[in-house]
């Protein structure tokens, strides 16, 4: 009789749709998780607490889900009433069933062979809304899925693929649209981001990241060079439902090492961008890095926080950016509050008070190459942080290495690579990496745990206060949140390039991170 | 419709990238462009091209090192070729003809070829008697030949494809002058106090492996060792000055440079 009133509740539960009030209260159901961060301010916290410090050393693989990709697995899975959605590369789908980790549904997307990606075709996840499944592809599609069988709703072009625009990012439903954004830096595209009618497909809205002719800010770029200006916006933003607003990080300039082509600020690249949710009109732009030519993207995931700054409540964001400094804004005005280094950089010698960076003369890209801090992969990257309000830390997969910086010619050509120049690694010096926690209005280091190499995975925090991270030697790990103490660790056989998340099946708390080519859940054992 | 004209009419709707993606002609078994300006316009495109990945100077980064006498993956100019056209599925090699003309990818392959070369140099000893003197004067106890020998030290089965007459001798002389890249020695003592020096396998934030002196496979958790100490610019190799008379420095040279 239990077992028949389980099975009941199980079927009764899968049919509740993913509304848009679900996720924007993703903090009253813990169990499932509902969107890429977790919630809509991207705290990638969860508010399970069956977990400890004291029980994690319990903590065991519960079953593993094989994907059949060489690809690197980028996904963060979602999970609703019993089913986790996972993509594979290079733009699959699949349904696993989160007791069991069996198939229900697959989405097997055919991809052109000619797609031009810089840096392998992967996939960070879907977004969830009604009854559907959003995925973008690598041939720049935005599909949506039936929820239960994976059958294709409907099929958008959101650009050419052929010049080098892909979607890797997972979208982001609001309200009732679902918003993406595009890859695409290193070949010379006009970045944007784009919002689509959740039942019909049709363009809601577009925000360019570079001006046109006769827009403002085209004047930060010199001549005709906005035309390649990227500003791509390939990792998922956040959203403040009370103020409608949606942030965007965007990426590198066109081209990354050689700006003596595109004089200017270049904007909005580098930047984090406001956009009003119903119309895609921006509301206010930060920028990070002016007229970047170190390839420091700012897509990383903008972490929405109210709390008190110099005694007044203030509705903030905090940004710990590629660039190697860590800011908090105020996210109603965009204005700077507070910047500082949270990892090793010599290309600037400040921040000043308006937030923009003193540079430091002659740290740029020459022919020879120099040696410059951070690495162009970043003090961190577009994997995520968290923030938990149980420790009241912002917590950081920090990268510490430097990289030789290389300016070359930079000759554009539609679909092909517009680099203008290169990086290697410092020979010798591979650097290190490490969990930082930091207080999230200053940026003051109060943890850190080092790891070996420079990380390629985020982070999650728990209430039952622990931290969750990957490693490049394939670790899963966790750390006391409060501490930063090595409590657990798992050997997965594979490289982590990826987010971790949490939640409830069968009424048992599970992580679960992609590791290698796979999906791991674990779970306490009984 | 019959099966005929549907057949006709399939060309017309395969994509066009079918066609492009595999070469539709014969491809020659050697590089046809290989004229020191084919080499300099090729090193241009690489920088350009392949640098990002490959490093300027194609000695590697997130790409392969390019600069040693035999590719893996391209054993000859046409596999190189194939290469640089087709990319490495599965990998993060791109194929090139999306960005180059054939032309171009064979000045690329013709720069990649260079990068590999050893330029001549004389060699005085004798390839025999460095061979023997390899066997006598504790060499091969460290480094393998083919299958021979211990594996303490780099293998230098092939060496004389990728290092030069003068780099050799210099690190008969002064051995910790010039270490592979990968390669550290490191000393470990465990909480019974053995100390241990051996060369780093592998290591991870928790754990190292290595192979000690004597050929042992050992692996710690670093929270059950007393200390770990890596000894950068250290090698266990003794300088060969004053063990070896000049000539047997040479003789050694000459067997080095003779494993190809």
């Amino acid at each position: 009789m239990k077992i028949l009133i389980g099975m009941t509740l199980a079927v009764f539960v899968a049919h509740a749709q993913v509304t848009f009030e679900r996720i924007r209260h993703a903090e009253r159901e813990p169990g499932n998780w509902l969107t890429y961060s977790g919630d809509y301010s991207a705290h990638r916290y969860s508010a399970l607490d069956q977990i400890t410090p004291q029980n994690v050393k319990n903590l065991r693989p519960l079953w593993v889900h094989q994907i059949d990709a060489l690809d690197k697995a980028e996904t963060t899975p979602l999970v609703v009433d019993g089913v986790m959605y996972v993509t594979e590369s290079p733009s699959n789908v699949v349904a696993l069933d989160t007791r069991t980790g069996r198939p229900m549904w697959s989405f097997l997307r055919a991809v052109p062979k000619d797609i031009r990606i810089c840096c392998g075709q992967v996939n960070r996840g879907v977004a969830l809304l009604g009854d559907s499944v959003f995925v973008g592809t690598v041939d720049a599609h935005l599909i949506a899925l039936d929820r239960k069988t994976g059958s294709v709703r409907w099929d958008v072009t959101v650009a050419d693929y052929k010049t080098g625009h892909a979607i890797t990012a997972a979208p982001l439903a609001v309200k009732d649209k679902i918003v993406v954004g595009i890859a695409g830096g290193e070949f010379g595209i006009r970045g944007f981001v784009d919002a689509y009618d959740a039942h019909t497909g049709k363009q809601a809205w577009r925000f360019w990241t570079v001006p046109a002719k006769g827009e403002p800010g085209v004047e930060t770029w010199a001549g005709d060079s906005w035309k390649t200006g990227s500003a791509t916006t390939w990792v998922t933003g956040s959203y403040d439902p009370d103020l409608n607003v949606i942030y965007w990080g965007t990426g590198n300039p066109g081209p990354d090492w050689n700006g003596d082509v595109r004089a200017g600020d270049n904007l909005y690249s580098d930047c984090l961008v406001a956009l009003d949710a119903d119309t895609g009109k921006l509301k206010w732009h930060f920028q990070f890095t002016p007229h970047d030519v170190f390839d420091l993207d700012s897509t990383e995931v903008p972490v929405l926080f109210d709390g008190m700054f110099q005694g007044r409540a203030r509705k903030l964001v905090l940004f710990a950016n590629r660039n190697a400094f860590y800011y908090v804004l105020d996210r109603e005005t965009g204005k700077f509050l507070h910047g500082r280094p949270y990892a090793k950089q010599t290309w600037a010698r400040q921040l000043d008070d308006s937030g923009r960076p003193v540079r430091v003369p002659g740290m740029e890209p020459t022919e020879e190459g120099l040696k410059i801090y951070p690495h162009p992969a970043g003090g961190t990257n577009w994997y995520s942080p968290s923030y938990s309000p149980k420790n009241n830390l912002f917590y950081v997969a920090a990268r510490e290495s430097g990289g030789l910086y290389f300016k070359g010619e930079a000759d554009y050509k539609p679909g092909a690579e517009f680099n203008g120049g290169g990086m290697r690694n410092l020979p010798g010096d591979p650097g290190f990496g490490a969990i930082r926690a930091l207080e999230p209005t200053t940026g003051e280091l109060r943890w850190q745990y080092e790891l070996f190499s420079p990380p390629w995975a985020g982070v999650i925090s728990t209430a039952g206060g622990l931290v969750f991270g990957g490693c490049d030697e394939g670790y899963f790990f966790a750390l006391d949140s409060a501490t930063g103490k090595p409590l657990w660790r798992f050997q997965t056989g594979g490289k982590i390039v990826s987010n971790p998340i949490s939640y409830l099946s069968e009424g048992k708390q599970r992580v679960a991170i992609a590791a290698g080519h796979a999906i791991y859940v674990f779970a306490l054992e009984q | 419709m019959p099966a005929s004209l549907t057949l006709a009419f399939l060309p017309l709707l395969l994509p066009l990238w079918l066609f492009q993606a595999e070469p539709t002609f014969e491809i020659p078994k050697r590089n046809p462009y290989t004229s020191a300006a084919d080499v300099e316009r090729g090193a241009r495109l690489f920088r350009t091209n392949c640098g990002v990945c490959h490093g300027p100077a194609g000695t590697g980064g997130r790409g392969a090192n390019l600069a040693q006498a035999r590719l893996r993956r391209a054993p000859d100019d046409q596999a190189l070729f194939l290469v640089i056209r087709q990319g490495i599925p599965g990998t993060e090699m791109p194929p090139g003809w999306w960005v180059l003309d054939d032309h171009e990818m064979w000045q690329v392959a013709a720069y990649v070829r260079s990068l590999g070369r050893v330029a001549p140099e004389d060699i005085h000893g004798d390839a025999q008697a460095g061979s023997r003197l390899f066997r006598t004067a504790g060499c091969i106890g460290c480094h393998q030949v083919a299958l021979e020998g211990g594996r303490v030290g780099p293998s230098l089965t092939g060496i004389g494809l990728r290092r030069g007459v003068s780099y050799l001798r210099a690190v008969l002389l002064d051995p910790a002058s010039s270490l592979p890249e990968e390669f550290l020695q490191v000393e470990a003592v465990t909480a019974d106090g053995k100390r241990i020096t051996g060369i780093r396998l592998n290591e991870d934030t928790w754990s190292i492996q290595l192979r000690d002196l004597s050929d042992h496979l050992l692996s710690f958790w670093k929270e059950d060792l007393a200390s770990l100490e890596k000894q950068p610019g250290r090698s266990p190799m003794p300088s060969y000055r004053g063990r070896l008379s000049d000539q047997e420095l040479d003789h050694v040279v000459a067997y080095l440079i003779s494993l190809k």
